[in-house]
């Protein structure tokens, strides 16, 4: 068995209905793995850019690139991993708990460590946004997770080339 | 001027050049068939089931080499039009299969008949629209047929809303279509054709491996070259078979599961491989731990994904199989290889196919030989099974696009409806479609249009009353547990020919099958079927099991 490998995808596509459904299906249908997936639409409305991460040993990895481009809405798929390095980042919107009021002053200082804006407060529990890569989060996680926390989404990483790099 | 979404479809089938439409009518496409109610350019032939509908549509397609169209309702029609749409999928068979669909504001609602067809056809298509308003119809249909035709050839769907049917909408059909994401690479790079080359001129023990791919890019004629040039020895897949003659020295004949040993052989000691337009599919390749250990690979195809998926290559080509083989040709002259080749015509002389003949009962390989006397100009169309690799094994082509199968899907059923579509491709060819009791059954309602149409299709029946390809293997690898393929129940389909208006013809004897063919070539007014009722347990060897190594071919049961 080869060693598996993370990879994070680039792929722009035509901003099209059903062409996510097309991009999921593939990996499901060859038993492929999503580790993450972001889309949206970018500064061109009529594209869409995908970021995806995945894992697999070398074989599965260059499967994964070649089939992307056979889809016929993929416009360019570029393996960040290997093209280049690359900028990436990810947000999380957590949901702590905050019923003891000093605990709430602890929270916001721990945010502060991290760089998290409050952009929700009630009696009982606070919104934080946090930004950054995978490592950072994880330990933001790690550390909330020990007030409690009550809710939790993330975007999926989100990633560019560096700018000469393209 | 303004026409109805139905009208501006047909018109762009025409301007494609569309000269047969495969349907079965329905609600939600009855604006279509309206549209082609009287129409002179574009003959509509209505089918029994839209299986057949879809798999006339591939026949037509693999004889001609032009792109198929199949015409369904939604719902039902649709779904039943998935095999062959899958069919043709796994074979790039360059395909437009279109559907009604339910008026907008119905979709979503599970109206009558509403089923998402592109949902259910994602993983077995090219590519697919839904196509909501009239005025978006020309475009699709411009891009559908570029897309179903161009770079790997594949199916394309394009699912048609009732109300954009109906409504008017300006015609402009695109001189040309443009697609930004969709550009096959259809030159190999010329640094690699030129690894080739230099891997060609060090090799002992060369031998080309060609698949469906080079019938599909018409390089049958730079396939040749190659291998006359060269004098590099050929094994030529069940895809591919026509693609070079199997009558010349230089033919190995078929390789993998049933084929030849020789070719078996060959890849197993072979020090490079050729391959080109062929996919190392597991049929072919055996247990890919034992797949030619010792051989350096070139593979030459138009699809990037194809490359690496199953063995590791050395000198990967992307590239038009046609294009690829006319820049190599410029660089290859005889290889060196005469030991090589001696030990090839050793095998091929040693292990050639072969079966014991019965003097009381009708050897099923015996008809195919026979069949091959009578009709080896034929395009053969054969079904999935036992019979079918008879079929492969003992008919000798010569000439691409001779022989029509579902190699990928394996499609039983597929055999009739697609022999069909072939005859109206190629009205001037004989067309024999070589079937099996079992698959037979499956689309036997496509006798209906051939007898309406006259069609003068061979159709010879190699009757063994089992499910025969499961049968053997239950034999050798279930302890004879016949479950589930006893035919013996099956019908007389002599007697069914007639009830269906063809000829029918029964035989039962080896001294039969001689006057039997000779009668079915006298008849040119419509379809002839014979039932030959064969040995009822003959195996088809060779046999690499599943799972085993080339090199381990079972050459024969004695």
């Amino acid at each position: 068995m080869n060693p598996e490998e993370r990879h994070i995808f680039s792929v722009l596509v035509e901003n099209r209905f059903g062409v996510l459904a097309r991009v999921a299906g593939l990996f499901s249908g060859r038993g492929f793995n999503i580790d993450s997936l972001n889309v949206a639409e970018t500064h061109d409305e009529s594209i869409s850019h995908i970021t995806l991460v995945t894992h697999g040993d070398a074989q599965i990895i260059d499967q994964i690139y070649q089939h992307l481009n056979r889809l016929i809405d993929v416009i360019e798929v570029t393996d960040l991993s290997t093209a280049g390095t690359h900028v990436e980042r990810e947000l999380v919107l957590i949901k702590v708990a905050t019923d003891d009021p000093q605990k709430r002053t602890e929270i916001l200082q721990v945010a502060e460590v991290f760089r998290g804006r409050v952009i929700d407060m009630k009696p009982a529990s606070l919104v934080l946004e946090i930004t950054g890569d995978e490592g950072k989060l994880k330990a933001a996680i790690d550390i909330f997770n020990t007030y409690g926390i009550l809710e939790l989404a993330r975007t999926g990483k989100i990633a560019m080339l560096r700018g000469s790099e393209k | 001027m303004e026409l109805s979404g139905a009208q501006i479809l047909v018109d762009g089938l025409k301007r494609e050049g569309v000269e047969y439409i495969f349907g079965v009518n329905g609600g939600a496409a009855m604006p279509i068939f309206d549209a082609l109610y009287g129409e002179t350019e574009i003959k509509l032939i209505p089918m029994r089931h839209e299986q057949g509908a879809s798999h006339a549509a591939d026949g037509y397609a693999r004889a001609t080499g032009k792109v198929g169209v199949a015409l369904a309702t939604s719902g039902p029609g649709a779904t039943n039009l998935v095999t062959g749409i899958a069919t043709a999928y796994m074979d790039s068979i360059p395909m437009v299969a279109i559907t009604g669909q339910v008026f907008t504001h119905y979709i979503g609602s599970d109206a009558f008949q509403e089923c998402d067809v592109i949902g259910v056809t994602r993983p077995i298509c090219k590519h697919s629209y839904l196509i909501k308003s009239s005025d978006e119809i020309a475009d699709v249909v411009a891009e559908a047929f570029h897309i179903a035709k161009t770079g790997k050839p594949g199916p394309v769907i394009i699912d048609i809303a009732k109300d954009a049917q109906n409504n008017e909408a300006l015609f402009q059909y695109p001189e040309t279509v443009d697609i930004r994401s969709y550009k096959p690479q259809v030159h190999g790079e010329p640094a690699q054709i030129d690894k080739a080359a230099a891997l060609i001129k060090e090799a002992k023990r060369p031998m080309i491996y060609a698949g469906g791919g080079v019938v599909l890019a018409n390089a049958s004629e730079e396939l040749r070259q190659l291998t006359l040039n060269t004098q590099i020895p050929i094994t030529v897949t069940l895809m591919g078979l026509g693609a070079f003659p199997e009558t010349h020295p230089l033919a190995m004949e078929m390789p993998g599961m049933h084929g030849s040993c020789c070719a078996n052989y060959a890849f197993t000691d072979s020090d490079l491989i050729i391959a080109v337009g062929a996919r190392f599919d597991d049929r072919v390749t055996g247990d890919l731990s034992k797949f030619a250990p010792n051989a350096k690979k070139i593979h030459i195809d138009i699809d990037a994904s194809c490359i690496g998926k199953n063995v590791p290559v050395d000198v990967p080509i992307v590239g038009d199989a046609k294009n690829v083989l006319t820049e190599l040709n410029k660089q290859v002259r005889t290889a060196d290889i005469d030991p090589w080749r001696d030990q090839i015509q050793e095998w091929k002389q040693k292990y050639p196919f072969e079966y014991e003949q019965k003097s009381d009962i009708v050897m099923p390989q015996f008809v195919i030989e026979k069949i091959y006397e009578h009709y080896s100009d034929a395009i053969v169309v054969a079904d999935v099974g036992q019979h079918q690799m008879w079929a492969a094994q003992y008919f000798k082509f010569t000439e691409p696009r001779q022989w029509l199968n579902s190699g990928g899907l394996g499609t039983m059923g597929f055999s009739l409806p697609a022999a069909l579509g072939a005859q109206l491709g190629c009205p001037d060819k004989t067309v024999v479609n070589i079937n099996g009791d079992g698959s037979y059954i499956m689309t036997i309602q496509e006798l209906v249009p051939a007898v309406t149409m006259k069609l003068p299709l061979k159709i010879f029946i190699i009757n063994n009353m089992y499910l025969g390809m499961v049968r053997q293997w239950q034999e050798l690898f279930h302890g004879k547990r016949y479950s589930a393929v006893d035919y013996h129940d099956n019908p007389d389909f002599a007697l069914l020919a007639q009830a269906f208006g063809a000829t029918g013809l029964r035989v039962e004897h080896p001294e039969d099958v001689e006057p039997a063919l000779q009668k079915a070539k006298g008849i040119t007014d419509g379809p002839v079927v014979i039932d030959f009722i064969v040995d009822e347990e003959e195996n088809v060897f060779p046999m690499v099991p599943a799972g085993a190594g080339l090199g381990d071919v079972i050459r024969g049961l004695s």
